[in-house]
């Protein structure tokens, strides 16, 4: 197989945007990832894109049509990618496999989702249609309603508090603050994150991330190629995706994703590195619970200690391992299609150094974890500065 | 003729004190509870209506009798607060209990007393050998319009009967029926709340039909209403039934097992039918019940009811007194927010 | 989710009567039903089987923000309930007091008004979940 390296990114502001539309996103983030690439049109020869619920969001499916459309770049193959909340990471890794399989040299890699056209209520549906429809929505389930009786558990068995919960925000918000491109720029306290209104017991609103509109673009070139456009390219070293029940209760258990795990140990495998040497993850947090479930399971820390660690301080910035430098799902947004290349973005500009005063120092491997619905799908991707 | 071969109860958990509802209202709320003889009323949840009632009454009269339900041949659901209009809840029962699909099944409307007719009709098609068993449930929902007297009064349950041959629990000795044109309590089509006729549903209405079918019933079989070991009687309230007992000359003992309105309000087509099961769970092998139903518009179906020793085996669980007990209180606020009288908030 | 008429009626026995799937080569019980035994695959022979109607709480939440067509029912318990055969099936608990609620508790299966479509649409009903003692 050819290696794959992602050679620029673009992103829009995430967050609420009355003023811009679905289509003028994608063409926004399209055009700065082009730039940051130093390539043109003409160079790229596919196109994928991620996006949950455009349908269901705005009535407009045919994505993939719309991306070659919006970028000028007909004729080129477009393609959408579904995979509920781990859509960009599904795209991300389509367009990997299509340069690995020597098919093409250059492809862009969108992900994005408009989510405030609709209100809040049926944005809600909207994402429940991440689960199990028919067994979970039907019976009065929310996504955060899923994630807390994963939560319960694992207070339950391993005597997470909500506290440890509540922390994992405080610090996203904290990096998030130097993210220009982050939906929160406020630092928040654990006081506040502890007294805010209980969403489903026991997440409460700052242990939730929000519904956001935003969109990303990465542009991936054969590592034999990649240098020709720039000249600090990242080498994407390992791509892992797994599956597992749709639905909660076909899980075997409520306080691992065995997706992630199984992901994970493909994609360390692959890259012939540990979790210690990793210096930064960005992880999929669109709740508290899933961050602490995201470290145990990527093996940063043993199952049951991700609290411990995040309360420690394990997981800020250059720490043990810098978890969510952008500020995660949760406060730099999570507009759920673009969440996954987002993740790709970030990785990539910290492994070049250009991430500001949220730069993890020296960083050498960086991680992106993106999971669909509340685990079904997981992909975990690793990168190396070339 | 058929008898009882088992009973089912359920009454949903929530209450609502008459003195809560009086304190809203700014009436006396001892003058209304001692005037209607009712302390408090069951109330339906947000999700449940005289469906899933019929449904949980039915289940535990399927469960505690061991009846199969493969040889349940027709379910009559009477209520007057159905969930749909046109569509018929007995089918959900059919389906819910695994009577279905070989079975007939229908709603009966006949204001509070469209269980017993129900029961009347299985009775007629088990001894017609037409079925094996019948399923007759009587179960509501009741609604009173805000600040008016039946708000007081109209709760929600319902009791299912199996009626059959085979070892019966309760002898089904007689019945007779008492019916005429009386439009003392009504509910137009498409009209959400009933209305009602004052004082005139007592005497030219309830009292006339009960005492009619019940004189009626006594005269056909030879026996004194006095003769019987227990007696119950459609309860709109607690006061009817005290004073139809004192009219036909029954000790006031006899009432007072199947005298549920005090504690859950009328349930309507569950009424008489919830009385007997209350009796039922306490009835010994031998005891003689006469049940009297009421039903507006108007009128009686009266049962001479005889105990077997099967009750011993097949006593319902839960109990009526039991599902009595079970209960959480909510405030008016809650009650008008679970029986969804809040027409602000849309569907 | 709104007008899905053929999909509650189609789930009806599931619904109202927790009917699951059971494979007779792995001895699995599975609900809701299946169609293929993820563990046997095509080896698997699965038949309709009633599941137990009483079980335990296995983790609930209390949803103080609920989703369209459930949101004026806030705040309620949602659990998931591991049934004696392992199975876990995920519920509504209705007609159990704060305190009660608890990992570990007993619950029954009670049949209940899940969403309607609206004051003029359909109904679904089916099985929720209340604490015994």
């Amino acid at each position: 197989m050819r290696k794959v390296s992602i050679i620029g990114g673009g992103l829009t502001h995430f967050g609420e945007h009355w003023e811009i539309s679905f289509r003028e996103m994608v063409a926004e983030a399209g055009a700065k990832a082009l730039h940051d690439s130093k390539i043109e049109g003409k160079d790229i020869q596919a196109i994928y894109g991620g996006c949950m619920a455009s349908g269901r969001l705005l009535g407009q499916e045919h994505v993939g049509a719309l991306i070659a459309d919006q970028l000028g770049l007909n004729p080129l193959p477009s393609t959408r990618c579904e995979a509920a909340c781990a859509s960009g990471g599904v795209a991300l890794r389509q367009g990997i496999q299509a340069i690995a399989s020597g098919m093409y040299d250059v492809v862009a890699v969108g992900g994005v989702e408009k989510m405030t056209e609709v209100s809040v209520e049926e944005a809600s549906l909207a994402l429940g249609g991440a689960g199990d429809q028919e067994w979970e929505l039907f019976n009065g389930a929310t996504f955060p309603a899923l994630y807390a009786l994963m939560a319960k558990r694992h207070m339950l068995e391993y005597g997470t508090t909500e506290e440890q919960l509540a922390l994992c925000a405080v610090k996203n918000h904290a990096n998030a603050v130097h993210n220009e491109y982050a939906q929160f720029r406020s630092p928040i306290t654990l006081e506040q994150a502890m007294n805010a209104s209980v969403i489903a017991s026991p997440l409460k609103l700052f242990d939730c991330s929000p519904i956001s509109d935003g969109a990303a673009v990465v542009i991936l070139a054969a590592s034999d190629v990649a240098k020709k456009f720039v000249d600090e390219p990242v080498e994407v070293i390992a791509s892992a995706q797994a599956s597992d029940s749709l639905a909660l209760t076909g899980r075997e258990t409520l306080t691992s994703l065995k997706a992630t795990q199984i992901a994970a140990k493909d994609a360390f495998k692959q890259a012939k590195i540990t979790p210690k040497d990793v210096d930064l993850a960005e992880v999929h947090d669109c709740f508290t619970i899933a961050e602490i479930l995201a470290i145990e399971d990527l093996g940063f820390f043993p199952k049951g200690k991700g609290g411990k660690a995040t309360e420690d301080g394990e997981t800020a910035l250059n720490s043990t391992v810098s978890v969510n430098t952008s500020g995660g799902l949760k406060a730099c947004g999570h507009p759920v299609g673009a969440t996954g290349v987002k993740q790709a973005v970030e990785c990539l500009w910290q492994l070049q150094g250009k991430a500001g005063q949220r730069q993890v120092k020296d960083a050498e491997y960086a991680l992106s974890h993106n999971v669909g619905g509340s685990g079904a799908t997981a992909v975990v991707h690793i990168y190396k500065k070339l | 003729m058929a008898g009882i071969i088992g009973y089912g109860v359920f009454i949903p958990r929530f209450r609502i004190k008459v003195e809560e509802i009086a304190r809203v209202w700014g009436k006396d709320a001892a003058r209304v509870s001692s005037g209607l003889g009712i302390k408090e009323k069951a109330v339906a949840a947000f999700d449940e209506d005289s469906a899933t009632i019929a449904v949980e009454a039915s289940r535990n009269a399927i469960e505690s009798s061991g009846v199969n339900p493969d040889d349940i041949g027709a379910v009559f659901v009477g209520s007057e607060s159905k969930p749909y209009a046109v569509k018929p809840t007995a089918t959900i029962v059919g389906d819910a209990v695994g009577a279905s699909p070989v079975m007939t099944a229908a709603d009966f409307e006949f204001a509070c007393k469209a269980g017993t007719t129900g029961i009347q009709t299985c009775m007629g098609m088990v001894d017609s050998g037409m079925i094996k068993v019948g399923l007759a449930v009587g179960s509501d929902t009741a609604q009173g319009r805000p600040n008016d007297a039946l708000e007081f009064s109209a709760g929600s349950g319902g009791a299912a009967f199996l009626i059959g041959n085979d070892k019966p629990i309760a002898l089904i000795e007689d019945t007779y029926s008492f019916t005429t044109d009386t439009p003392d309590f009504w509910r137009r089509q498409h009209a959400e709340f009933p209305r009602h006729a004052g004082r005139f549903t007592a005497e030219p209405a309830y009292f006339r039909h009960v005492l009619s079918a019940a004189e009626g019933l006594l005269k056909k079989i030879g026996k004194k209403a006095n003769d019987f070991d227990h007696v119950v009687f459609h309860q709109p309230n607690g006061k009817f039934p005290q004073a139809a007992a004192k009219k036909l000359g029954v000790d006031a003992e006899k009432i007072k097992t199947g005298l549920l309105t005090p504690m859950i309000g009328n349930t309507y087509s569950g009424a008489a039918m919830v009385g007997l099961a209350a009796v039922l769970d306490v009835a010994k092998p031998n005891d003689e019940v006469l049940v009297v139903s009421y039903g507006s518009g108007a009128g009686s179906d009266a049962f001479s009811i005889k105990v077997t020793k099967e009750i011993e085996k097949k006593r319902s669980k839960p109990s009526v007194q039991e599902l009595v007990a079970e209960k959480e209180y909510i405030d008016y606020a809650l009650y008008v927010k679970h029986r969804q009288k809040l027409k602000a908030l849309g569907d | 989710m709104r007008d899905a008429l053929p999909l509650i009626w189609r789930k009806i026995p599931e619904r109202y009567t927790l009917l699951g799937s059971h494979c007779n080569n792995c001895k699995t019980d599975y609900f809701p039903q299946r169609t293929i035994c993820p563990h046997c695959r095509s080896k698997g022979k699965l038949v309709d089987k009633q599941m137990p109607r009483e079980g335990k709480v296995y983790s609930f939440t209390e949803v103080h923000s609920g989703p369209a067509g459930f949101q004026h029912e806030t705040p309620y318990f949602l659990a998931i309930i591991e049934l004696p055969n392992k199975v876990k099936v995920l519920s509504q608990l209705v007609d159990s007091s704060k305190d009660k609620v608890k990992v570990g508790a007993p619950v029954k299966m009670v049949f209940r008004r899940i969403f309607a479509d609206g004051a003029e649409g359909v109904i679904a009903y089916g099985f929720k979940f209340k604490v015994v003692n």
